[in-house]
């Protein structure tokens, strides 16, 4: 009998070890529903086949992203290991303890100087120039343009461009030559449009989309170290800039108010307009035949810059952290080890990822791998990003709700929306005790 | 009293021949449901009312802190939430006219001795048989300035429906009346099969217009369950978020749902979106009580 029972606490212990050991040899990262999820899935198997850890993406619409992430994070569940999350979260996330410290594991592999710098300031670094890091740059996005080089090299409408404009139709290089080429697309009774931009006010895509006007013409959304904004978003640059992006508006297609990233597409796929924003992230889908009939004729262009000549882009893309709640945190640690070297990096963008290593992006082979990856290269090394503090979306919503109108509606003066902007963005630092 | 007695008798014996005794029924169905509304319902609705007066973010790992009435104060003087319960009040009035109007018409066009009557009213039912969500996107494609068919039927042109900040608000309505009237019309169609044949023999003999037939007997026997179709209506409006947030995101379609959706869920702001609840809870309940103390007057009539 005593044997017996030997064999059996034995036994049962065995099977608890094996089941431990079993359950660490797996991990799950969440992220949205897209395309480079699938290409980091392809990733994974690879390290599987490699190291017999099954890496599983579990994906959801972007819709449901934040909502659901956060509410995993919030209920300390540990169905998720890792999160490929968006920038804006990193202080909400880090601040409440969903993410785990991963500032060692940065100064152990020398990340800061591994990844592109905007990389490690926005999709990592919190509080900003703190030298504390929550998250790997996994994804790097970042907003560029796509265009239709047969429209724009066709002989009769360069030279009726020129006749109007007095200079050649090329991709636009300054936002004044793009307004410019839009208002000449734009042909409502041929049914065809000038510009395809970001309108979407349910989450970030009207802001990312005015964003990128506001950094060309050398504007800023407020001092991320002291949360001042008096000054700075409702500057005379950035009232020029949403006021040329409420301009470009006019040149979009009918029914452009809530366009983000499908839509844009659609804007180039479906003949529609002459030029569209999108992140950069979306553009494999423009140059394969399959998903676009005039992939053989859409060409690609990086954000233009503003009148004083600066050039800069909204962020896209994301980190990858460990969630504090994950039980396989050092199998998770060393995914990780794995994902930022070299050749997994390498490997990353021959998939369709968007690395953020430098080494990488620098390279020869990675710029000409594709039409675009030239100007996305040339975009992430100068980009910016909305701010990131833990009450990022009540920002993100008051902008959206001062700015929509007058983009879309044309109700009031870019001036009044931003100083009223800039009220509530005061109003709402205060009552987080950020400015004091 | 003993008729009541002996009912009650027969009633337990018939139950204790069947096995199931009321201690039985009261352990098996009632206790449950009790025990299921108070977890599910009661628990929560306290719960949140606790939150409600708290600065607690369920995105943080911060405890609540306790701070009175500041959340209702702050709620009540933001001009942002005051324009939410402008465009959910325009929004209900609108939609639940119109349900009620093209509700009614239909029933009564369908009161009549119509050949296929019978499908006819099973078609007509069919669109509040469908998903919210369903509604949405179809209703989205129809709009569409491009290639929606209602421009090109209308001969509007590229007429813009939900992103002109003037129209969307009618535009959202109007699928809601288009979903919804046939639930008017299928609440219109029983009571007007229940007013009295003999009522419009004699109103026809004292040679009554139509008209005066109408207001005098028609809507009179009709109303107390037209007003109890009006009741669901206002309070399902009221509530409505889908529709709004699927087909459009202008300021001027932005209900209180969706914003108390917005407080709640993208901003985590979990204790002042508590507050926003229970500000809609009372106005709802405010509303239907109004709406029943005239549906009792009615009824008295």
């Amino acid at each position: 009998m005593r044997k017996t029972m030997t064999g059996l606490v034995a036994g049962v212990g065995l099977m608890w070890a094996c089941g431990t050991s079993a359950q660490a040899q797996e991990l799950t990262i969440f992220w949205a529903e897209w395309d480079p999820a699938n290409y980091l899935q392809e990733l994974a198997n690879e390290y599987e086949a490699e190291t017999g850890v099954k890496v599983t993406v579990e994906t959801t619409p972007w819709a449901d992203f934040q909502t659901k992430a956060f509410t995993e994070f919030n209920a300390k569940g540990s169905a998720y290991d890792l999160v490929v999350g968006d920038s804006q979260w990193i202080g909400a996330a880090s601040e409440a303890g969903h993410y785990v410290d991963l500032t060692e594991f940065f100064t152990k592999h020398n990340l800061t100087q591994v990844m592109a710098p905007a990389t490690v300031k926005y999709y990592s670094e919190y509080p900003a120039n703190s030298k504390k890091y929550w998250s790997i740059p996994a994804e790097g996005d970042a907003v560029g343009w796509s265009y239709r080089k047969d429209w724009f090299e066709d002989p009769k409408e360069m030279e009726a461009f020129k006749a109007k404009y007095g200079y050649d139709l090329a991709p636009p290089k300054t936002w004044a030559e793009m307004r410019d080429i839009a208002e000449f697309f734009h042909r409502p009774d041929q049914k065809r449009y000038g510009i395809a931009i970001y309108t979407d006010n349910s989450y970030d895509g009207l802001v990312m989309g005015v964003e990128n006007a506001i950094f060309s013409f050398g504007g800023e959304l407020g001092d991320y170290q002291n949360y001042k904004v008096d000054g700075i978003i409702n500057s005379e640059k950035n009232v020029k800039a949403l006021e040329l992006y409420r301009e470009l508006y006019g040149f979009t297609p009918p029914g452009w108010a809530k366009s983000f990233f499908v839509e844009n597409n659609q804007a180039i796929t479906e003949n529609l307009a002459a030029m569209s924003m999108n992140y950069f992230a979306f553009f494999p889908a423009l140059v394969n035949e399959a998903s676009n009939p005039n992939a053989k004729v859409t060409g690609f262009f990086a954000n233009p810059a503003g009148p004083n000549g600066e050039q800069f882009a909204a962020l896209g893309g994301q980190g990858i952290s460990i969630i504090s709640y994950s039980k396989n945190q050092e199998e998770a640690m060393k995914f990780l080890e794995w994902f930022i070297k070299d050749e997994t990096q390498k490997r990353w963008a021959e998939l369709g990822g968007y690395t953020a290593s430098a080494k990488v992006l620098e390279s020869p082979e990675f710029q000409n791998a594709t039409p675009y990856n030239k100007a996305f290269y040339e975009t992430m090394f100068k980009v910016k990003d909305f701010w990131a503090t833990p009450e990022y979306a009540e920002l993100l919503i008051q902008m959206n709700q001062r700015i929509y109108p007058f983009v879309t509606a044309g109700q009031g003066t870019a001036k009044e929306a931003l100083d009223a902007l800039a009220a509530d963005w005061n109003a709402t630092f205060k009552k987080y005790g950020r400015n004091k | 009293m003993a008729t009541a007695v002996m009912t009650s008798l027969d009633t337990k014996s018939r139950a204790a021949s069947r096995g199931m005794s009321d201690i039985r029924i009261r352990n098996l169905f009632i206790i449950p449901t009790i025990l299921f509304l108070i977890v599910f319902n009661i628990f929560p609705l306290i719960y949140s009312l606790g939150y409600s007066f708290t600065d607690f973010r369920a995105s943080s790992n911060a405890a609540a802190r306790f701070v009175g009435l500041q959340n209702y104060r702050e709620l009540l003087n933001d001009p942002f939430i005051w324009s939410n319960f402008a465009i959910t009040a325009k929004y209900v009035i609108v939609s639940v006219t119109g349900q009620v109007i093209v509700g009614f018409g239909t029933a009564m066009l369908l009161n009549r001795d119509i050949p296929l009557k019978g499908l006819l009213t099973t078609l007509l039912l069919l669109p509040m048989m469908l998903s919210m969500a369903v509604v949405g996107l179809f209703w989205k494609l129809l709009y569409d300035p491009s290639f929606g068919i209602i421009n090109y039927t209308l001969g509007l042109g590229s007429f813009e429906w939900l992103s002109n900040p003037d129209v969307a608000l009618y535009a959202v309505a109007i699928t809601d009346i288009w979903m919804w009237s046939p639930f008017v019309m299928l609440l219109s169609l029983a009571g007007l099969s229940a007013v009295p044949k003999h009522l419009y023999e004699a109103a026809a003999i004292d040679r009554a217009g139509p008209f005066y037939t109408f207001f005098r007997i028609t809507l009179p026997l009709v109303a107390p369950i037209l007003m109890i179709a009006i009741i669901f209506r206002t309070m399902e409006a009221f509530k409505t978020f889908d529709l709004a947030y699927i087909l459009t995101s202008q300021p001027t379609t932005e209900v209180i749902s969706i914003r108390l959706y917005k407080m709640a869920f993208q901003e985590w702001q979990t204790g002042r979106s508590c507050a926003l609840a229970y500000i809609v809870l009372i106005m709802i309940l405010a509303i239907t009580n109004i709406y029943v103390k005239y549906l009792n007057k009615v009824k008295e009539r």
